[in-house]
């Protein structure tokens, strides 16, 4: 019974091959995109797109790390704190008169540090994922709001050097949009075109056929969560160079809707399947959800209602499409 | 259509057979795995049920106990229509199935494990311990033997683990009781003591299907016997039809002569050279050489060491004592990674969880090894990696529809050939494979064991083979090595290997 039913060759799949395995999802982002011009003539407004872009920007950028991580058969709850942990050093440091691009470096190294922390967790102490990054998750808050005194951090003077990150344009578009755009070429490149993605895919597939394959699945394990923390840091930057202020109760839930977006994007939470080109989808999936329901008067806790059930109705998805498939 | 059914269901509800199973076909993708098999156990008797490995034994069997469903066909047991029924519900009726790998709940004790599910309560739904622990002596005494009903299960042996196996099916009041190749992991003097219990079963009324591919024990014990073929039954008989010529001949439809690919072995210089390898409790002392060109066959019986000595050799388990030299240098492989660096190919032994990445295309199992071949500066090139897999997808004959379908869709002799294309990808000169053919069509086999001698002899790869099934070893291999408790206790030449001399140090004395 594990054999899985033979693939029939679409035309279609060719045609779409650069896309997902669930290429349905475009259709689904453009229906949504027209049922929204439709109930709310706002929706197509400039102003309102390029929000809707900015928050696909923000959730975005995490989700292409919980997508690396995913992939290897992992879940990162820590981004969230991660991110409040950073966004307070980043406020502490420009608010102390160190240089944004110095801040800048030594943020993303912060990141990077608390993932190392959860990479070394998983791999050395073989501490199951969803334990360890829970574990930082609580910590990380607690840290977060130790270093902030449990009060939110104004840039005050140093605001203005540092606001074009997440305020500026840039040929027409925010700044944040075209970080995400770069993160996640980046991001496709690395899985479709370089060894070390193929490895990522082999780890979360079946990590002792990679083990006995010759690849490092430590170090493989380990990099993701590297990867993952880094990228939430690069968030804390947009989000404290946006709000001009370094709160350090920023990102709280941004790792469910991570998941989600992660999830809803096709990448399986079983590893080894799935891509980023999903994740973008995703993101743009439920941005432009939450953008629906604002405009329609959805209030923010009737929404946390549907976005809950969408995560699930996902993982159902995926749950009936591995039944059917074996 | 409907009326057909019944009629034919009346019909096979009309024998008095304990089991009767008519017309079963059970397909899988790419495979048959079985063709309007009919299969009939008689009250209180020993059925053997024998073919080689993939020739649908087992899938017969899990379709009996419920746990596979057939596309077709009509199962009646002990007087009633059971043929969808759950595996609860087939136990329920009297059906046991013991397989090789034990269902057992490891850490709880002989007693619990017997009544697992079914513990004796006593009045307000506590666990009568008392009780289970006097019905656990009692069962087990009446099959002739006696452990402690506290001891956990897994500090017992083999031999013991399968009685309570028994003990269990007894207490669950089982009609026919199906064991799985038993003698796999016995001795000579347990496998008699089993043949006692079974023949004292059988006085009381049970029956027994009894799997196996050794022939001496199927005269030894059944009554009749049922050979399976690539899913069909070629035969079914008393036993004093069948003689050891007929049943082999049933068995693989050809002589053993024609199968095997002929050698014409050229050996080379020496490639590795083992000394003294130990690991602790698994593995002692164990040296072994092995030329370019040739073929070393590892047998023993289960839990003897075999798998255990290639993971000590690629670094995929740690040792604890011992040298490894290739070509002449001594060399120390901590890791698998490092194995693949050296040239050091590894084809374990359960292709789907070691050996595959069942979701990924047929390329990425290939490729994924050695993936600095198909680099262009420091990204993949798609095109060069599409043409190279293209290229040993044809040498190694595998069958797919395209090189980027799931390697999970292809049929098991496919999937073992991927597995060995992606070592000789990985551009290794030895080769270490665990048990080559197991799951593997009669056909495919054959396409193996030619691509293997066919590396031997052109590549000049030295390959090192596990294997429990004797007449590979012997048709295959140049030399053979005998393991018997992590030792190795023989070594033979290919003029002198015979399946009695391998039995001999394989098992105690």
């Amino acid at each position: 019974m594990t054999e899985l039913t033979t693939e029939q060759p679409r035309s279609s799949k060719i045609f779409f091959s650069f896309l997902p395995k669930r290429s349905g999802l475009i259709w689904v982002l453009l229906g949504l995109c027209i049922f929204a011009a439709l109930l709310s003539p706002a929706f197509l407004n400039p102003l309102n797109l390029t929000n809707v872009l900015r928050q696909v920007a923000l959730f975005g950028i995490v989700s292409v790390g919980m997508t690396f991580v995913i992939l290897t058969k992992g879940i990162d709850l820590s981004v969230g704190s991660i991110l409040g942990v950073c966004a307070v050093v980043t406020a502490l440091m420009l608010t102390d008169g160190w240089a944004p691009g110095v801040v800048i470096l030594l943020v993303l190294l912060a990141g990077a540090a608390l993932g190392a922390v959860n990479g070394l967790g998983v791999t050395l102490g073989g501490v199951p994922p969803f334990i360890m990054t829970l574990g930082v998750m609580v910590m990380g808050r607690g840290l977060a709001l130790t270093l902030a005194n449990g009060q939110p951090i104004g840039l005050g003077e140093a605001a203005p050097k540092f606001m074009w990150l997440g305020r500026g344009d840039f040929l027409g578009l925010p700044v944040p949009v075209w970080i995400f755009f770069v993160v996640s070429a980046i991001a496709i490149v690395v899985l479709r075109y370089t060894a070390y993605g193929r490895q990522i895919y082999a780890v979360g597939s079946n990590s002792e056929a990679a083990r006995l394959s010759g690849i490092n699945v430590g170090f493989v394990t380990f990099s993701v969560y590297v990867i993952s923390g880094m990228l939430a840091a690069l968030t804390a930057l947009i989000f404290v160079s946006r709000l001009t202020v370094g709160e350090p109760t920023a990102g709280t839930g941004i790792e469910l809707e991570a998941i989600a977006i992660t999830v809803i994007g096709g990448t399986s939470l079983f590893g080894g399947e799935g891509g980023i080109v999903g994740t973008i989808i995703g993101a743009a999936i439920l941005a432009v959800l939450a953008n629906i329901m604002n405009l329609i008067g959805i209030t923010p806790f009737t929404q946390q209602i549907v976005k809950g059930a969408i995560i699930v109705g996902a993982v159902l998805y995926e749950m009936q499409r591995r039944r059917r498939s074996s | 259509m409907v009326d057909d059914k019944d009629k034919l269901e009346r019909e096979v509800l009309d024998s008095d057979a304990i089991l009767k199973m008519v017309g079963i076909e059970k397909s899988f993708p790419g495979v048959k795995a079985l063709q309007k098999v009919t299969f009939e156990v008689q009250r209180g008797e020993v059925h053997g049920l024998v073919g080689e490995n993939g020739a649908g034994k087992s899938t017969l069997m899990k379709i009996l106990s419920g746990a596979y469903r057939a596309d077709h066909g009509i199962i009646a047991f002990d007087g009633a229509i059971r043929t969808n029924a759950t595996p609860s519900e087939m136990i329920e009726c009297g059906l046991a199935v013991i397989y090789q790998e034990f269902a057992q709940a490891e850490h709880l004790s002989v007693a619990e494990n017997i009544f697992l599910n079914r513990l004796p309560r006593k009045a307000g739904g506590l666990v009568d311990w008392r009780k289970a622990r006097a019905d656990a002596v009692e069962y087990m005494n009446r099959l002739g033997f006696m452990i402690d009903p506290e001891t956990e299960i897994s500090k017992l042996g083999v031999a013991q683990r399968q009685m309570v196996e028994i003990a269990r099916a007894v207490s669950q009041n089982a009609k026919l009781i199906v064991l799985d190749e038993p003698s796999a992991v016995l001795g000579d003097s347990e496998l008699e003591k089993l043949f006692v219990t079974i023949r004292s079963l059988q006085n009381e009324g049970v029956s027994f299907i009894y799997i196996s591919h050794r022939l001496k024990e199927v005269f030894d014990i059944c009554q009749s016997a049922t050979v399976l073929r690539d899913g069909q039954v070629m035969k079914s008989e008393p036993i004093s039809e069948w003689t050891t010529e007929t049943l082999i001949q049933s068995m693989v439809g050809r002589s053993i002569s024609d199968f095997f690919p002929n050698r014409n072995p050229n050996f080379g210089d020496e490639v590795l050279r083992v000394k003294n390898l130990t690991r602790k409790g698994v593995l002692k002392d164990i040296s072994l050489h092995l030329r370019a060109g040739e073929i070393l066959g590892v047998c023993g019986l289960a839990g003897a060491g075999r798998s255990e000595l290639l993971k000590a050799i690629v670094g995929a388990d740690p040792i604890d004592g011992g040298e490894i030299e290739l070509h002449g240098k001594p060399v120390r492989i901590p890791s698998p990674r490092a194995a693949v660096r050296y040239g050091l190919g590894f084809a374990p032994e359960d292709r789907k969880t070691e050996g595959l990445f069942l979701a990924q295309s047929v390329k990425f199992n290939i490729t994924i090894s050695r993936l600095k071949e198909h680099l262009s500066g420091s990204l993949i090139n798609h095109r060069k990696e599409r043409s190279r897999v293209n290229e040993l997808s044809c040498a190694f004959r595998i069958k797919t529809p395209t090189i980027e379908s799931p390697v999970g869709n292809l049929s098991g002799g496919n999937q073992q050939k991927c597995v060995l294309a992606k070592q000789i990808n990985a551009d290794c000169d030895i080769l270490l494979v665990d048990e080559p053919t197991r799951g593997v069509d009669v056909g495919a086999k054959r396409e193996i064991y030619d691509l293997l001698v066919d590396l031997t002899e052109r590549e000049g790869l030295a390959i090192i083979m596990v294997s429990s099934e004797l007449p590979e070893i012997i048709g295959m291999c140049d030399r053979v090595l005998v393991m018997r408790e992590g030792e190795i206790t023989a070594e033979i030449m290919r003029e002198d290997v015979t399946e009695e001399g391998i039995m001999t140090h394989a098992t105690f004395h």
